[in-house]
């Protein structure tokens, strides 16, 4: 390996830090089992900095302001360096699949890649959850993971595990770091492939005897990347032309939108506004891309698939041009393929060449960014002075406003108990006005806030959308809220999900962050209970959120603020009060036990089946046995 | 106006389409774990292999060659090529089968025992293959063959009756034919 020592070309820290670290440092070199190389000795004395001090150096490159950990033996070094960094603010989570979920949060609403910091072995496997959370749900995430020294890998050392091997199917890459001289080069490659193209997490394993190494360092646009990797981003010309052309001539379009759409970027959110205004077609969106069109436009049909509304999911099924733009056709979206949008041309604009024609065939699959691919398209539908047919769009918008009618997210309002579909719609009233992000645990409570809580801009919503994880609302809270001190920051619970990360309302206590955690108290864990009572014949195995704390006294011993909310006529104000206290809270709202969250596209049925509230009794007899076998 | 979609979310490999053979050749980056990430994939997403090679074929540029024979729809195919491509450890991937330019080959090592008129036939037919012998003693012939995938199971078959025991091959080898290069 070449060293560089040239003081010139490698800036660092003044000599006197290497002096100290060095000291520092002695003791172990000497109880590590491998010797020295004589490299690594010359390096001590010259202006190399050890791999620690790498990755520190590295992610202030970067750009990196926040990072999300739990240390242990095996990122010590790393610690070291982090112990008199200023520029590097560190939040020391309660568990490491905390640290994830405040990294995806804190990067799904600044648009900026996640960092995390976990040791090995049970560092490591803790924050898998959460690493294939981001996965499935295209979060740029830079996971730095503790490891065994170099020679103790593969002899089932004290936390070790094989992180590499675990991580390898649930990132979007992953690197061992064996030796120092790579390092630089890993470190800075890893962010940009998790920011670039369709963004994911990537894991660096870093030995530890590889933390205390030393060499030369480089900065992000010295090093030469190692791998040819290269998203197109660009879509391509002529697709585009043909798209523009089939657009116009449609007759009853759609735009189905999804989180590339955020992942994008706002400028993408503002152009899909102007395409949605260029070409007068109703626009409906997944769970992961809530926020990218105003939700009070006239044009939103609100979500689509399994929860989504009747004129969202109608208008998929009977449209004839149908534009995916940065979404999957996931099965939630979908419903029976077969049976999907049978009459419609689809135009499908993604970034990942791997999602076109993976579930649904496309008749123009464009590979680009959601965003570029958008500039592309307004600018060639300008360009040849296309133009939209009015007649036949004013007979489609006639159909959808009959859908609308039907006003599917209604519900039976209730004097006496606080139905959980009210809560949401009380919380929005009360919170629209203020500078306000949103994140969810998974269940029941998620689909009524993504039905009744209504976005106007992007990066506002937080949720777990492809992985379902529950336990994801609360750490992800902690990470927006770390980017944004002065939000108000929610997180939409349920009583059964919020315990699965409740320790981390310890973090927000720490970092005087007020998060609000919001939790629709039914006492069960009610999409289960859902399920059951309409699909296994009201067996409820196992469902009931049995010996659930007192959460107004749970938020008290933590250093919180605990409320509690029984009746329709003290919510607004209890709410109010939430929102007024600059502490962490836990707002226990006492909702409706048993009530089921409608409409609904039974597994296995079409776009078209709906089931709505008025009619749900026995999904039982609606659902065939091939339906059942479906998640 | 659209292909029928089959009717569970679960069914992807579009039944209603016949499935057929593929060959892929994947220039990766030859890297610690770079195999496991191709036949996790693989395994992942459910798709078959029916035979894979690999070795490093450009030490300089640090590049490995894996041939991956598999099955599928055309869709399925399609699926597993994008797939093999979205790997940041992938440099180049090559439907090698439908390239009118692809070549394939195979190499064999076969075993046969017996003695009298079926080991000469043995010998007769190993021949007209153009199979090497490389080993013989009175009762047995190593035979090395090489050729189309469907020439060593054509042999094999041949053999069978004249006392096959042992059979071992490489798996698919593939390159383009002409001036041009990955």
């Amino acid at each position: 390996m070449l060293v560089r020592t040239d003081r010139s070309l490698v800036p660092g820290p003044p000599r006197a830090f290497f002096i100290a670290l060095n000291l520092v440092l002695q003791p172990t070199f000497q109880a590590q089992a491998r010797p020295m190389t004589a490299h690594q000795t010359i390096e001590a004395e010259t202006t190399t900095i050890s791999g620690a001090e790498m990755v520190v150096r590295a992610l202030i490159d970067q750009g990196v302001e926040v990072l999300f950990g739990y240390p242990g033996g095996a990122v010590l070094p790393i610690y070291d360096a982090l112990f008199s960094e200023p520029r590097l603010q560190h939040v020391l989570v309660r568990h490491e699949q905390g640290a994830t979920h405040a990294a995806e949060g804190y990067a799904r609403s600044t648009g900026k890649p996640g960092v995390v910091l976990v040791t090995s072995g049970p560092g490591a496997t803790n924050a898998v959850t959460g690493i294939v959370d981001a996965l499935m749900d295209s979060i740029p995430m830079i996971v730095i993971t503790g490891q065994v020294a170099t020679h103790l890998i593969g002899t089932d050392a004290f936390q070790e595990c094989d992180t590499i091997g675990i991580t390898r199917p649930c990132t979007k890459h992953n690197y061992l770091v064996k030796d120092i001289a790579d390092l630089p080069r890993i470190l800075h490659e890893a962010f940009h492939i998790a920011t670039s193209g369709r963004p994911g997490p990537v894991v660096i394993d870093i030995p530890k005897d590889v933390q205390f190494a030393k060499g030369a360092y480089q900065g992000p646009t010295e090093v030469k990347h190692a791998h040819n990797y290269a998203p197109r981003t660009k879509g391509d010309p002529g697709k585009i032309a043909e798209a523009v052309a089939l657009i116009a001539k449609a007759r009853k379009p759609i735009l189905y939108t999804g989180g590339g759409v955020i992942n994008a970027g706002p400028r993408a959110a503002e152009l899909l506004r102007e395409f949605a205004e260029l070409t007068g077609a109703p626009v409906t969106s997944t769970l992961m891309g809530l926020g990218a069109f105003p939700a009070s436009d006239s044009k939103w049909l609100g979500m689509l698939g399994m929860h989504g509304s009747f004129e969202a999911n109608n208008a998929m099924h009977d449209c004839d041009v149908m534009v995916a733009i940065g979404a999957r056709f996931d099965d939630r979206v979908t419903g029976r393929l077969d049976a999907f949008a049978p009459t419609s041309r689809k135009i499908h604009i993604d970034v990942d060449p791997s999602s076109i024609g993976k579930n649904v065939r496309a008749d123009i699959g464009i590979v680009g960014d959601a965003g570029q691919v958008l500039e592309d398209m307004i600018a060639a539908w300008k360009q040849r002075n296309l133009s939209v047919d009015a007649a036949a769009l004013k007979a489609w918008w006639t159909q959808i406003d009959a859908w609308r009618a039907r006003n599917s997210f209604a519900y039976r309002p209730d004097t006496k108990l606080i139905k959980p579909q009210y809560a949401i719609e009380r919380l929005y009233e009360l919170t629209k006005d203020h500078d306000t992000y949103i994140t969810t645990e998974v269940g029941q409570h998620q689909m009524w806030a993504a039905q009744f809580y209504k976005f106007e801009k992007p990066n506002r919503w937080m949720t777990s959308g492809g992985l379902g994880t529950m336990g994801y609302g609360l750490p992800a809270a902690v990470g927006v809220q770390m980017a944004h001190p002065d939000a108000l920051v929610i997180d939409i619970g349920g009583d059964a999900s919020v315990q699965m990360t409740m320790q981390e309302i310890s973090t927000a206590v720490q970092y005087d962050l007020p998060i609000k955690i919001f939790i629709l108290n039914n006492e069960w864990m009610g999409m289960v209970r859902q399920w059951q009572q309409l699909l296994h014949g009201e067996r409820y195995s196992h469902s009931y959120s049995s010996s659930l704390p007192d959460f107004v006294k749970l938020a008290e011993a933590y250093g919180g603020v605990g409320f509690r909310a029984e009746h329709p006529d003290e919510l607004d104000d209890k709410i109010r009060e939430m929102i007024s206290v600059k502490k962490p809270v836990i707002f226990d709202c006492r909702v409706t036990k048993e009530e089921n969250c409608f409409p609904m596209i039974p597994s296995g049925k079409a776009h078209n089946e709906m089931i709505m509230a008025e009619e749900a009794r026995d999904l039982g007899s609606i659902i065939d046995d091939a339906g059942k076998r479906l998640v | 106006m659209t292909d029928a979609q089959p009717a569970s979310v679960y069914d992807l490999a579009h039944a209603d389409q016949p499935e057929s053979r593929a060959t892929f050749a994947v220039l990766v980056d030859n890297e610690p774990g770079v195999l496991h990430r191709v036949v996790g994939l693989f395994a992942a997403r459910g798709y078959n292999i029916d035979s894979l090679t690999v070795a490093e074929t450009d030490e300089k540029a640090h590049t490995s060659r894996i041939t991956i024979v598999t099955r599928g729809t055309p869709q399925v195919l399609a699926q597993i090529e994008a797939q093999l491509q979205k790997m940041v450890s992938t440099r180049h991937v090559q439907d090698v089968t439908r390239d009118p330019n692809g070549i394939e080959r195979e190499l064999a090592l076969v075993k046969v025992r017996g003695s009298g008129a079926e080991r000469v036939e043995a010998l007769r037919v190993s021949d007209i293959f153009r199979a090497k012998v490389i080993d013989t003693t009175h009762e047995s012939f190593v035979f090395e063959l090489t050729g189309a995938s469907s020439k060593i199971d054509k042999f094999v078959d041949l053999m069978r009756p004249l006392g096959l025991v042992e059979v071992s091959r490489t798996g698919v080898l593939s390159l383009q034919r002409g001036v041009e290069v990955f």
